[in-house]
């Protein structure tokens, strides 16, 4: 049994500086594995749609013939899937967090990647 | 007789951190019957099963619960390598467990924060909340989410902790320990609460047995079952100790989570000092035939997927019963006869989750 346990505590709270901080004045403690949002290399990407058939969520789309890549950032869930399972590499987790909206948008970005051309046969000698 | 009234509690309330309706009978200030419904915030998971592969479903099994979320996805992950009979490799089974007990000082000390509040501890609650932001620092370090770890995966875990990262992290686990050690002295020894939570929503031990109540619920009566006894995943290798309390009241259910705190910061050395190097995944291949019960030991207690595949990339079946289902039975035999003002402690001194029990 025992009276004031908490006194110490409380004064000590009392007495430092707040353990919170003005967020999003002032930015979010991250940590390099810290999961963000999701970004493309738009000109390394090859339209494989990898990204899209491993996302749980369904927020990645990608549109081969128009060459975007879209992805709703309400819906992703910011597994990292995409990111693991991407054959070249061209997408990246920002560890930010995404500012936050008032309206649902989706974000197209169009895909500059161009298939290098393949080097010309050559003849072979006779 | 005295005339009955029933005062509706929930869906929303203060104390309620979800939503769940109690329809409370009362006969003046008593609570001699009490009707729940759940049903809320039904999301429909287990269905999502056969529209995701089975790979890609550890990241919906895992956003099941917010707060036990990576035992969630751990524990899909080893029922489906028990199906698929995937040996799994020493170091990911390490991991998990690292990560597991994590996440119970997580869900502890998230919890002893809201049941301070239950009782109008307003400071207590800032302080446990703010011991838990260790821990949630932590996971961020090692996973890359605070809450939503997302490590898990079928056939292993996939991100690795160096062992300097082991070591820095022992070290701070005794900060840990003193901030919890003088977070705990106030629930246990504080005479107010103890006051306040001493014979209130007591339950026996055969009453908590029957009604199938698991976890610090069913421990704080003395059922001494806890599911990390029978050593799945690592825990085999580890020396789990089962806390329990004979009272059966909210002070001894507080009591068994506020011991279980240590004895998870005890788990992670232990599993931080035997871990051996090797690789954390491996490559798996087929897909799931077969059915399995697999259960596992959830801060609020037993967890139980049940998965069932075809062969499939798809699989058939899936089916959680979560800890609160089953602690919902002892909840209503605690609250007959309580006064209407205990509610909400009784209410929250089991834990209640009401999104991962209805999925």
């Amino acid at each position: 049994m025992a009276f004031f346990e908490m006194v110490k505590t409380a004064l000590r709270t009392v007495l430092q500086k707040p353990v919170t901080i003005l967020y999003p004045a002032q930015a979010a403690k991250k940590t390099p594995l810290s999961r963000g949002h999701l970004t493309i290399d738009e000109s390394r990407c090859i339209s494989c749609g990898t990204c899209q058939r491993k996302c749980p969520a369904q927020a990645i789309i990608l549109i081969k013939e128009a060459k975007t890549w879209q992805i709703d950032r309400l819906r992703c869930v910011v597994c990292n899937s995409c990111v693991d399972t991407c054959p070249v590499k061209c997408l990246f987790m920002d560890t930010q967090y995404t500012a936050p909206v008032t309206a649902r948008t989706v974000d197209i970005i169009a895909i500059t990647y161009v298939k290098p051309a393949k080097p010309e046969k050559k003849d072979t000698p006779q | 007789m005295t005339k009955q009234i029933i005062v509706p509690f929930g869906p929303q309330h203060p104390v309620l951190p979800e939503p769940i309706h109690l329809d409370l009978v009362l006969e003046d200030e008593k609570v001699v019957d009490v009707i729940p419904s759940i049903g809320y915030i039904h999301r429909g998971f287990e269905k999502l099963v056969e529209k995701r592969e089975f790979t890609e479903y550890v990241y919906i099994a895992e956003r099941t619960c917010g707060i036990c979320s990576f035992i969630h996805g751990a524990t899909y992950c080893q029922g489906i390598e028990q199906i698929m009979k995937i040996d799994v490799p020493e170091r990911a089974q390490y991991l998990r467990v690292i990560w597991s007990e994590f996440s119970r000082l997580h869900s502890h000390l998230l919890w002893l924060g809201l049941f301070a509040d239950s009782f109008g501890f307003e400071n207590l609650f800032m302080g446990a909340w703010k011991t838990r932001e260790r821990v949630l620092d932590f996971m961020e370090e090692t996973t890359g989410g605070r809450v939503i770890q997302g490590t898990s995966k079928i056939g292993g875990v996939r991100r690795d902790i160096s062992s300097e990262k082991l070591d820095q992290m022992v070290k701070d686990l005794d900060v840990l320990d003193r901030e919890m050690k003088e977070l705990t002295t106030v629930f246990l020894h504080d005479d107010s609460i103890r006051h306040r939570l001493r014979n209130v929503g007591v339950i026996s031990r055969e009453d908590a047995y029957h009604l199938g109540a698991v976890g610090p619920t069913g421990r704080g009566s003395g059922v001494a079952i806890d599911l990390r006894k029978t050593g799945y995943g690592a825990y085999d290798r580890l020396n789990v100790r089962v806390v329990t309390d004979s009272c059966g009241d909210s002070l001894s259910r507080c009591t068994v989570r506020a011991k279980e705190l240590f004895t998870s910061t005890d788990l992670i050395r232990q599993a931080a000092k035997k871990i051996p190097d090797g690789p954390i995944d491996m490559k798996v291949i087929g897909a799931p035939d077969g059915e399995y019960f697999m259960r596992a030991e959830q801060p609020r207690g037993e967890l139980v997927h049940y998965l069932k595949g075809n062969g499939t990339k798809f699989l058939v079946r899936s089916r959680i019963r979560t800890p609160t289902l089953s602690n919902i039975p002892p909840l209503i035999k605690m609250l007959q006869g309580c006064d209407l003002a205990d509610v909400p402690v009784i209410v929250l001194s089991i834990d209640p989750c009401i999104s991962c029990t209805e999925r």
